[in-house]
């Protein structure tokens, strides 16, 4: 499954137009019909995602309400990203990057634990940005759900084996979504350093929203 | 089946199709689930009962073990980095970490109308409506259901990412035990997984056996299984000194 589509949208035409640091939390509301996109500046950034339904933040992103009705876990052109109610809250309409991960979740401090080594317990991770994010937006960690990754590739065997491994994006593709409902859109732009989720850098993307 | 001490058995009972079940179960307690006439598939949540925030995660779950199946061995991990059950025993084989619970929709989608005026409590219940009454009597709601493990079910990847059911994981007297490393509140939901072919809306009872285990050796299976594994515990160890 994989779509690669271009967008006619110009950057110039673009209500808002932001670059978020490597490391950096980030929420905006994206209003039904608006369209929003990431840009992945370096490459291999992987972009930890989670959408809420503005009017009832309750009704979130559900990976798998999403993956079930397209039957397939990855995410590309044509995708509609679906609600904890299965509603359509976005939908994928353009992709330069092909492939988008619904499985891998957000790294924290303490599954960093698990899998890297108590050594990186203090080292910064998404679950921190998400947390800074939601608490400005009066939400927290009971609003954790597992998120998109944009751009990280996170291939399952039909064995079951799963790995992040090295991304299949680079430098300039983006992911474009339109709004099928008001949502509140949730970012973390991925610090992960022991794995090559960032490409072992973690890098800027850049935001743009269309009405 | 591995026989448990009638001695150490804490509840045993059997709920029908379509019923919703929910218990704290103790540190190493063991839960048993046996499939007693062909599962369509056990929808389960859990968290740490001591504070619920902390809670099952699948997809840490899978990325901390690098792998979508969990069999005896495997652990299911909380989003703390924490190991809430041990797999100690599995004669099924099949459950399914990726596909999620039935819903209204998915009901109705497959079976049709199954209201309570028409079906009384035959009506077609879901694993999203379950979550909920189980839930909302331990003052949790809709933002605590997180996606959910599936018992007796096996959900395939193939090549391109796409979700492939695979048939024949119904097995009268197959059983899973889950063996509890911390205070652990569990909600079952004994509704058909959204994926199973069946046009028929028709759950199986299954049996709920909770028993006092024996307390994990140094060389426990679960503990010794991967090196993830074994931080994971030290993480859960450190709830209890």
């Amino acid at each position: 499954m994989s779509a690669f589509v271009e967008s006619a949208l110009r950057r110039e035409d673009a209500v808002l137009d932001v670059v978020v640091s490597a490391g950096d939390p980030w929420s905006h509301l994206v209003g039904k019909g608006q369209t929003i996109r990431i840009v992945d500046l370096e490459g291999n950034q992987a972009v930890d995602t989670i959408f809420y339904g503005a009017a009832d933040t309750s009704e979130r992103y559900s990976a798998p309400e999403t993956i079930r009705a397209q039957n397939n876990i990855f995410l590309t052109t044509g995708s509609v990203l679906r609600s904890s109610e299965g509603r359509a809250m976005l939908t994928i309409v353009a992709d330069t990057c092909g492939r988008h991960d619904t499985s891998g979740g957000a790294c924290s401090a303490e599954s960093n634990t698990c899998r890297f080594g108590h050594d990186t317990l203090s080292m910064h991770n998404c679950r921190d940005s998400f947390l800074l994010a939601l608490a400005r937006l009066g939400m927290g960690k009971r609003d954790l759900v597992s998120n998109i990754n944009f751009f990280m590739n996170v291939p399952v065997t039909e064995t079951g084996h799963l790995d992040i491994v090295d991304g299949v994006s680079r430098p300039g593709a983006y992911v474009e979504m339109r709004a099928d409902m008001d949502v509140l859109a949730v970012i973390s732009n991925c610090p992960q350093i022991n794995n090559p989720c960032n490409g072992w850098n973690p890098t800027p993307i850049r935001i743009l929203i269309w009405d | 089946m591995s026989a448990v001490d009638p001695s150490t058995v804490l509840c045993d009972e059997t709920i029908p199709g379509g019923a919703y079940w929910t218990r704290v179960i103790r540190r190493h307690t063991t839960l048993r689930i046996v499939d007693l006439e062909g599962s369509r598939g056990v929808s389960c949540l859990c968290y740490n009962a001591d504070d619920p925030v902390e809670r099952y995660n699948a997809a840490d779950t899978v990325k901390i073990q690098n792998m979508i199946f969990v069999t005896a061995g495997r652990v299911l991990f909380s989003d703390m980095g924490r190991v809430l059950f041990s797999i100690t025993e599995d004669t099924s084989g099949h459950h399914d970490t990726l596909a999620g619970c039935s819903t209204p929709e998915t009901n109705r989608a497959r079976y049709g109308e199954g209201d309570y005026q028409h079906l009384r409590n035959d009506r077609h219940r879901d694993g999203r409506t379950n979550f909920l009454y189980a839930l909302g009597r331990h003052g949790l709601g809709p933002r605590d259901v997180m996606p959910n493990l599936n018992f007796f079910t096996r959900v395939r990847v193939a090549a391109g990412g796409a979700l492939e059911w695979i048939d024949g994981c119904e097995k009268p007297g197959a059983f899973i035990d889950l063996r509890a490393e911390m205070n652990v509140l569990v909600a079952l939901s004994n509704t058909p997984h959204p994926l199973h072919p069946s046009p028929t809306y028709d759950p199986k009872p299954i049996r709920l056996l909770v028993w006092r285990s024996p307390l994990p050796g140094v060389d426990d299976r679960c503990r010794t299984f991967c090196e993830e594994a074994g931080r994971g515990f030290r993480n859960t160890d450190a709830l209890f000194p």
